[in-house]
């Protein structure tokens, strides 16, 4: 037997050496980040747009891209999910005694998710052209609406087929109507999955730089319209880290500490809300 | 001479090229409890779910025949079905407690009936906690997930539920077997109290059960019904040859 026992040891030290470097991988990210970001973040970075003489090292922040990708992020989070909740309810509640039908959904959204930004912001661009368009907030949020869309159908997707099919139809016998069954049942039964595919494709989407870079534009103002062009910290990222100015540079890192502490805190306080939600209904 | 609630006349059922029921004729009394036996895989719970159109939600189905609820064909009938699935409780093998408190559990199917408010919903829902036996449980934690509950208590919380949108007819399909010994007995004793105002199909497997409650008994095997009969004429004198070896314990 003894045999079966190192078998044992070494698929426990295999899962331990893995999931140690994942963490010292993800610890090495966000440590160099806040090591090289941190001592060059102010107050003024975050609450001042670029000055005229920001690009070459001197006074302002970079408030307009901040501002810019929380636009452009929640918009294209909530244009998203307007069409990606009522999507992942089809396919599993009027679509569930259909599985073929579902699959190729399924397949094709999974080739969708697999394309990578930049094919998205080349389509945003030609779409835009074609209308006549200029690059703006409103055709960055479609854009990157676009872009997300298959992650967070696929990942409410995820949750919502393990809910058996006895729950919907103890709803259904309850004399309820799939739209009743979706919102009254599904819905609440997978919120913590909802919640979660809605943050991945957040993340995803005010982190990319790709899709944004031809279809936004670039402006030092914060927008007041979604006419108008903006700035998101991605690309204020991407621009600083090019300039062969170091304190420019250096101000890259201090941008991209930014954006890591806005994705950190905003996934922390949507999964607070939620947890609290969900424990006080399960 | 007893009223006939569902009547149901020549149905057959296929899955995709599979038939699985063959010209049912069943004949459903009111305020009877009228037992279903026979084999596991031989169509009850198909029968059960064709009676309240769940199958609807299976897309390979096909049915042809009629079930006259109340003179009026279900399987075809023009009226909302949910309304039609609202005459019916429906208590399956397990219970599927909704993701949410008790109290909303039995609230579900009053408030898709329009009944809205705590202070409304507050006296129906007492009087189904109670009807399905279940009240002195949990009249202290109403507001507690549903899934918290035992499993006997979370198929009593389902009756209550199912009673609470009012039904005519309460479709039973092996409701204990998945419960202890105590909780069966105590849903078993329910439907003992409910069948003089309810309508009750039930299907079980313990031949106990169905002699004890049941007030007409249908055997089915292989979706044939094989005999039908008031409940001591089945078992003491029944017509068939299979009728007898199942009842013998031949098969299962
Ligand atoms: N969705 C389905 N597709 C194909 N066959 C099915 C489906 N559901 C049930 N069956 C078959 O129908 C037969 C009857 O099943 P069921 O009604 O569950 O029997 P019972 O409840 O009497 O055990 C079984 O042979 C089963 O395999
Ligand atoms: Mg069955």
């Amino acid at each position: 037997m003894w045999w079966r026992k190192l078998e044992e040891k070494i698929v426990y030290l295999l899962m331990v050496i893995s999931v140690a470097s994942l963490v010292i991988l993800l610890l090495a990210v966000l440590i160099s980040i806040f090591v090289k970001g941190t001592p060059y973040l102010s107050w003024e970075m975050v609450s001042q747009t670029p000055k005229g003489g920001y690009y070459f090292g001197r006074e302002g922040g970079v408030l307009n891209a901040i501002v810019g990708s929380l636009y452009l992020s929640f918009g294209a989070v909530f244009l998203s999910l307007i069409f990606s909740l009522p999507l992942s309810l089809a396919m599993n509640i009027h679509l569930r005694a259909r599985p073929k039908i579902v699959n190729r959904i399924r397949f094709v959204l999974d080739i969708l998710w697999g394309i990578p930004s930049i094919v998205y912001g080349a389509f945003g661009f030609t779409i835009m052209i074609y209308l006549g368009i200029k690059a703006s907030l409103l055709a960055g949020i479609i854009t990157v609406g676009l872009f997300i869309m298959p992650i967070m159908v696929r990942g409410m997707d995820e949750v919502m087929k393990n809910v058996p099919v006895s729950l919907i139809e103890s709803a259904i016998s309850l004399g309820s109507t799939r739209m009743e069954v979706a919102f009254k049942v599904m819905v609440r039964q997978t919120i913590p999955g909802i919640v979660t595919a809605i943050l991945l494709a957040f993340g995803r989407g005010i982190g990319d730089v790709a899709s944004v870079l031809f279809t936004t534009g670039y402006t030092d103002n914060v927008p007041t319209s979604i006419t108008q062009q903006t700035a998101t910290l991605p690309l204020a990222v991407f621009f600083q880290l090019g300039s062969p100015i170091p304190e420019v540079q250096n101000r890259a890192y201090a941008s991209a500490l930014i954006l890591t502490v806005i994705i950190l805190i905003i996934s922390i306080a949507v999964r607070f809300l939620s947890n609290k939600y969900y424990s006080n209904r399960h | 001479m007893e009223d006939t609630k569902i009547s149901i006349q020549n149905l057959n059922l296929w899955f995709g090229k599979l038939k699985i029921l063959n010209e049912i004729n069943i004949e459903i009394p009111e305020n009877k409890v009228t037992v279903i036996l026979g084999p596991s895989g031989c169509g009850k719970t198909t029968l059960m779910r064709t009676m309240n159109r769940l199958v609807d939600l299976q897309g390979e189905a096909r049915i042809s025949g009629k079930i006259m609820l109340d003179g009026e064909d279900i399987l075809n009938t023009k009226r909302d079905i949910t309304l039609v699935r609202q005459k019916m409780g429906l208590l399956s093998q397990r219970p599927t407690t909704l993701p949410m408190s008790i109290f909303n559990n039995v609230a579900y199917g009053l408030r898709l009936k329009g009944i809205r408010g705590r202070k409304k919903l507050w006296p129906h829902v007492e009087k189904h906690l109670i009807e399905a036996n279940l009240w002195d449980e949990v009249k202290d934690r109403l507001h507690d997930p549903a899934s918290r509950l035992s499993i006997g208590q979370q198929q009593r919380l389902c009756l209550a539920r199912g009673l609470a949108v009012n039904p005519e007819i309460i479709l039973a399909d092996e409701p204990t077997s998945a419960l202890d010994p105590i909780s069966a007995a105590v849903i078993e004793n329910q439907f003992y109290k409910l069948k003089e105002n309810y309508t009750i199909v039930l299907v079980t497997h313990i031949m106990r059960q169905a002699r004890r409650i049941a007030d007409n008994v249908v055997f089915m095997y292989l979706g044939d019904v094989i005999e039908q009969a008031p409940v001591d004429e089945f078992f003491n004198n029944p017509q068939h040859k299979m009728t007898r070896e199942y009842l013998r314990g031949a098969f299962y």
